[in-house]
């Protein structure tokens, strides 16, 4: 269907060329201009008839436009015809017309794509419409309960995901206030700053970062936003350093080591050299650590309440490229720690941060 | 399928543009009529296929169909229907659109109504048009196309930039642009004149339309866009001598200098190598401007999304057609007759001092906005050169040219008489300077305001002494009024377009009377600017279809009575949260204004307010308003309608010895 359109346009616009050629012209080629100084000899005899000239200015432009009017007629082309030419000439229409449009358009043209105009997609806009109303009935529970602190923490991510950035920091910054900071949700407030300033660390999102780094140490993306910020400052080896802690230092399947190890690319680091930095750990060193960590195991074995020890033993494990014994660590610390609330929940975070699954 | 169907027609535009662009330049070199005969079917088939994809691109947008990532980025489902239409060149890749359309429209109209004309001036003025189009459609194709794709297609759109959405987008641009444009035909005749050595005085008469036509438009596109700015930017300025501006005051000089060494060369039969080259120059401007804006090498409202390809493209257009026709100018020039020689005391002297002086500032407008950027370029130091580098240089040029005009109209061709122009002018003058010593006796202040107002009164008044003297003859009021209409239009377009410019002349001085108060209130305490008082009665929320705004209820008074209202607003943008100032405008008298912006609101309910009273600042604009009616008047005289000059000459004419 849209290609008859195609073909018809194209069809139509070659005829629009073929056509003048194809007539045969009176070939006595017109020179109006000719006419035009004779409409201005005519407009100078009027001057005069109104008195706005007088008749010696008549008669001196009447000779000026005469002299003119005798070299235009002296300059009128003399006209030719050739049949080559205008065969010359389709030819090249008839080519170049359909050639260059169907050859352009086929690089930039979508012709398969339909048109998608809102009105054709009511069923995804009812869905949207579902959240949209949603929204608005969070939104309107908000206003009437502004001290609703947990309302504030469900509405922030879906500002994040609609990109209201602006609207996700407030949220999170009402729900720090009413329930407290955590760590996660200061984190959460200063990154839809960040999303808000264009990818840029503002100084006000930076205090945030660094007040979810006092309340839990090592947090991997509160780090990466502040070494973000030492980049963008234009502390480009301070960031690249810490880039590269926060490589080493999480295992690397963790969610944040691909938007790190592209950092550390653009900071002109090297990652063959993380690796290297990683192996290059020497043998006894390492058989010393695996033994530090063997006798740490035991422990644990014999008397699993240490929380601050399971902590370690699977931190030491995702370092030592154990992801296996992480997770079997992890899941004896779970069962061990079951009456231990506070270092459960340590536990998990610990987990969340490593990107350990399971 | 209609957004591809556009998009097809517009690669099929430029695919026709360039047999257009060939194909009579041939026949015209050749002198062969059927080969000629091309030009005008195809730049009306050309201006119909871009109009069917700029009308399918439109339509994308009333649809909000975001698969289109034009129209995802600068629209949204709830923006206002006119947004919607407008918001199809508020845009980047949507104003070249636009531009390539009126390019079009352009040669359409050349070869609609041109059958006056010679036909090879007319096959090489649509191929030079041509090849000026199909620059831009390979510009809008490769670099700056809006009919790209999205896929998967977002729900909703980006929206249009707040500072966009308004009334001016609608008209601001479509009227710069046909300015700008329509240079493009007055280049075109002037590339065919050099190739065809057709250049006499009815090839002054030919471009005439399309000059005036193109300075109408100009001048109402660069008010437009001063008021535009005048009201939303939220401190009261309307002329920044910003680049962008500057870009479109030089073709605009360029051109008002071209209007007048055509009427030389098509009244005297000289000057005409000097009109070949402003009409190259006049576009050459246009699109130097073009380049400016759409480059990236400035940054301003104007310019959207900034590309490097792109400014490259441009430049490589902008150097091949100014170059090309520079070179071409420089070839055939000496091959041309100069025109006759002429008295310095003369209306066509008179002109001349009109050029050297337009030119010369046009000039230094040249030199404040790219010598900074040529200086960053080679040094990488930045300086800005802003209002007193043009207030110092453009300032005193101008006030020659205001001197000389009303003279200009007083000299009769050939030979004029100084002594008695300077006596018919006494009046002028009188008024002038009484003007000039009541204004400061009244006003007070500096001396500079009054001694330009006076200025402004004695070109008004001058502009009109020459119509005066033509009537004064008359011996009863209906003999007088006769006489009047019996006057060429052209001379009353002449009177009006100068009295024009002394309008917004003395719109211009009265800036120097203004008040300025910047205060913090709350609601229901009175605030006084110059003779008025301002109240905020009360701040009040409302909801726009995609903004909320936080309204000033305002009222102005005089001496305790209530005269005017005004609600000047904050708008809050929701999709691309931004905010938006809304400035409340009162006009009162002849021509004052009073301004109010709220820069800020407090949390106590405390406002931030920009107050201004401007008197006679409206003038500003009426004067523009004015010029190009004065403009308009001038292309209505029949004589200078192109295609029906034959018919035409079968009636009775007015006389024309302007």
């Amino acid at each position: 269907m849209i290609w008859a359109v195609f073909a018809l346009l194209t069809g139509a616009v070659v005829l629009a060329v073929l056509w003048p050629l194809g007539r045969a012209r009176n070939s006595a080629v017109q020179t109006p201009d000719i006419t035009f100084y004779h409409t201005q000899i005519e407009e100078i005899e009027r001057d005069r008839a109104l008195g706005l000239l007088s008749d010696a200015d008549a008669e001196a432009a009447k000779a000026e436009a005469g002299r003119r009017l005798l070299r235009s007629a002296d300059a009128a082309p003399v006209p030719s015809q050739s049949r080559f030419a205008v065969r010359l000439s389709a030819i090249f229409a008839l080519i170049i017309i359909p050639a260059l449009s169907l050859t352009l358009y086929a690089r930039l043209g979508n012709p398969e794509m339909q048109d998608l105009p809102l009105i054709a997609r009511e069923a995804e806009r009812a869905g949207n419409q579902e959240l949209m109303s949603a929204i608005a009935k969070i939104e309107e529970h908000l206003v009437a309960n502004p001290q609703d602190g947990r309302g504030w923490e469900i509405i922030g991510p879906v500002y994040m995901k609609l990109g209201r950035y602006d609207d996700a920091a407030r949220a999170f910054k009402a729900a720090n206030q009413m329930l407290g900071d955590t760590a996660e949700r200061l984190v959460a407030q200063g990154e839809s700053l960040v999303y808000a300033a264009q990818e840029r660390v503002t100084p006000e999102a930076a205090e945030l970062f660094e007040k979810a780094l006092n309340l839990r140490e090592g947090h991997p993306v509160a780090y990466f936003y502040l070494a973000l910020a030492r980049e963008q400052m234009g502390d480009k080896a301070g960031a690249l350093d810490a880039f590269m802690n926060l490589a080493r230092g999480t295992p690397p399947d963790a969610p944040w080591q691909e938007s790190v190890r592209a950092r550390i690319v653009a900071l002109g680091g090297n990652l063959d050299g993380l690796e290297a930095v990683q192996n290059a750990v020497p043998d006894e060193q390492q058989a010393m650590i695996r033994a530090m960590v063997a006798q740490l195991a035991g422990k644990l074995e014999q008397d699993g309440s240490d929380a601050e020890g399971w902590a370690r033993l699977i931190r030491s494990y995702t370092v030592l490229r154990e992801p296996d014994l992480a997770k079997a660590a992890l899941a004896k610390a779970r069962a061990a720690l079951a009456n231990n609330k506070d270092g459960l929940a340590r536990l998990e975070e610990l987990a969340k941060d490593l990107g350990l699954k399971g | 399928m209609i957004v591809e169907i556009g998009h097809y027609a517009l690669v099929l535009a430029l695919a026709l543009a360039i047999v257009q662009a060939l194909v009579p330049l041939y026949g015209a070199i050749r002198r062969d009529g059927p080969l000629m005969a091309v030009a005008q079917p195809a730049a009306v088939v050309q201006f119909l296929l871009v109009a069917l994809s700029f009308a399918a691109l439109t339509h994308a947008y009333v649809m909000s169909d975001f698969s289109v990532v034009n129209v995802f980025e600068n629209s949204h489902s709830l923006k206002p229907l006119i947004y919607k239409f407008s918001g199809v060149w508020g845009n980047h890749e949507g104003s070249m659109l636009l531009w390539v359309l009126i390019l079009a429209l352009f040669g359409a109209t050349v070869a609609l109504f041109s059958r006056g004309m010679p036909d090879d001036l007319r096959a090489l003025v649509l191929a030079v048009q041509s090849w000026v189009s199909a620059a831009f459609l390979l510009f809008v194709l490769l670099t700056s196309n809006p009919f790209a794709r999205l896929d998967p297609t977002p729900l909703e759109g980006r929206d249009l930039n707040p500072l966009l959405q308004d009334p001016g987008l609608a008209i601001h641009p479509p009227l710069l642009y046909i300015g700008y444009v329509g240079f493009s035909i007055t280049f075109s005749f002037a590339a065919a004149a050099l190739i065809s050595g057709r250049i006499d005085a009815a090839w002054a008469r030919y471009i005439r339309p399309w000059t005036l036509g193109a300075w109408i438009f100009l001048t109402l596109g660069i008010a437009m866009g001063s008021y535009w700015a005048y009201y939303t930017l939220g401190w009261g300025g309307f002329w920044f001598w910003d680049p962008v501006e500057n870009a479109s005051l030089m073709p605009w000089l360029a051109g008002t200098a071209l209007l007048h060494s055509a009427a030389v060369m098509e009244k005297r039969d000289a000057l005409k190598i000097w009109t070949i080259f402003l009409a190259i120059l006049a576009f050459s401007l246009s699109l130097l401007g073009t380049f400016l804006v759409r480059s990236g090498v400035l940054t301003s409202v104007h310019s959207f999304a900034s590309d490097p390809q792109r400014g490259v493209f441009i430049l490589g257009i902008l150097v091949f057609f100014i170059g090309g026709s520079l070179a071409l100018f420089a070839v055939r020039a000496s091959a041309l007759k100069p025109g006759g020689i002429f008295a310095p005391v003369s209306r066509e002297g008179a002109l001349v001092l009109n050029n050297l002086l337009l030119t010369t500032s046009c000039a230094t407008v040249f030199i404040g906005t790219l010598y900074p950027l040529a200086l960053e370029a080679v040094t990488g130091e930045k300086i800005s050169v802003g209002a007193p580098f043009f207030n110092l240089t453009f300032g005193p040029l101008f006030i020659p040219i205001i001197l000389a005009m009303p003279f200009g109209q007083m000299l009769a061709w050939k030979r004029g008489d100084l002594l008695g122009a300077a006596q018919r002018l006494v009046l002028a003058v009188a008024i002038g300077v009484a003007g000039m010593v009541v204004l400061e006796a009244v006003r007070g202040g500096p001396v500079m305001p009054a001694i330009l107002a006076g200025l402004a009164l004695y070109l008004i008044v001058g502009s009109f002494v020459e119509i005066y003297g033509r009537l004064r003859g008359a011996k009863t009021l209906s003999n007088m009024i006769s006489r009047a209409l019996g006057l060429p239009r052209s001379a009353w377009g002449t009177a009006l377009a100068h009295a024009g410019v002394g309008i917004t002349l003395f719109g211009l001085a009265a800036t120097g009377w203004g008040v300025e108060r910047i205060v913090t209130v709350r609601p229901g305490e009175p605030v006084a600017v110059g003779p008025y008082e301002v109240v905020v009665r009360e701040l009040a929320p409302r909801d726009g279809s995609n903004f909320k705004e936080l309204v000033a209820h305002t009222e102005v008074r005089e001496a305790g009575r209530v005269i005017a209202q005004m609600d000047p607003s904050r708008r809050s943008f929701t999709t691309r949260t931004m905010v938006r100032t809304e400035a409340g405008i009162v006009t009162l008298g002849a021509g004052g204004q009073i301004y109010m912006n709220i820069a800020d609101v407090r949390v106590d309910g405390a406002m931030d307010l920009r107050l201004y009273w401007k008197p006679y600042v409206a003038l500003i604009w009426l004067g523009c308003l004015i010029m190009s009616l004065g403009g308009l008047l001038s292309l209505s005289d029949r004589r200078l309608r192109i295609g029906i000059a034959q018919r035409a000459s079968l009636r009775p004419q007015a006389a024309p010895a302007e």
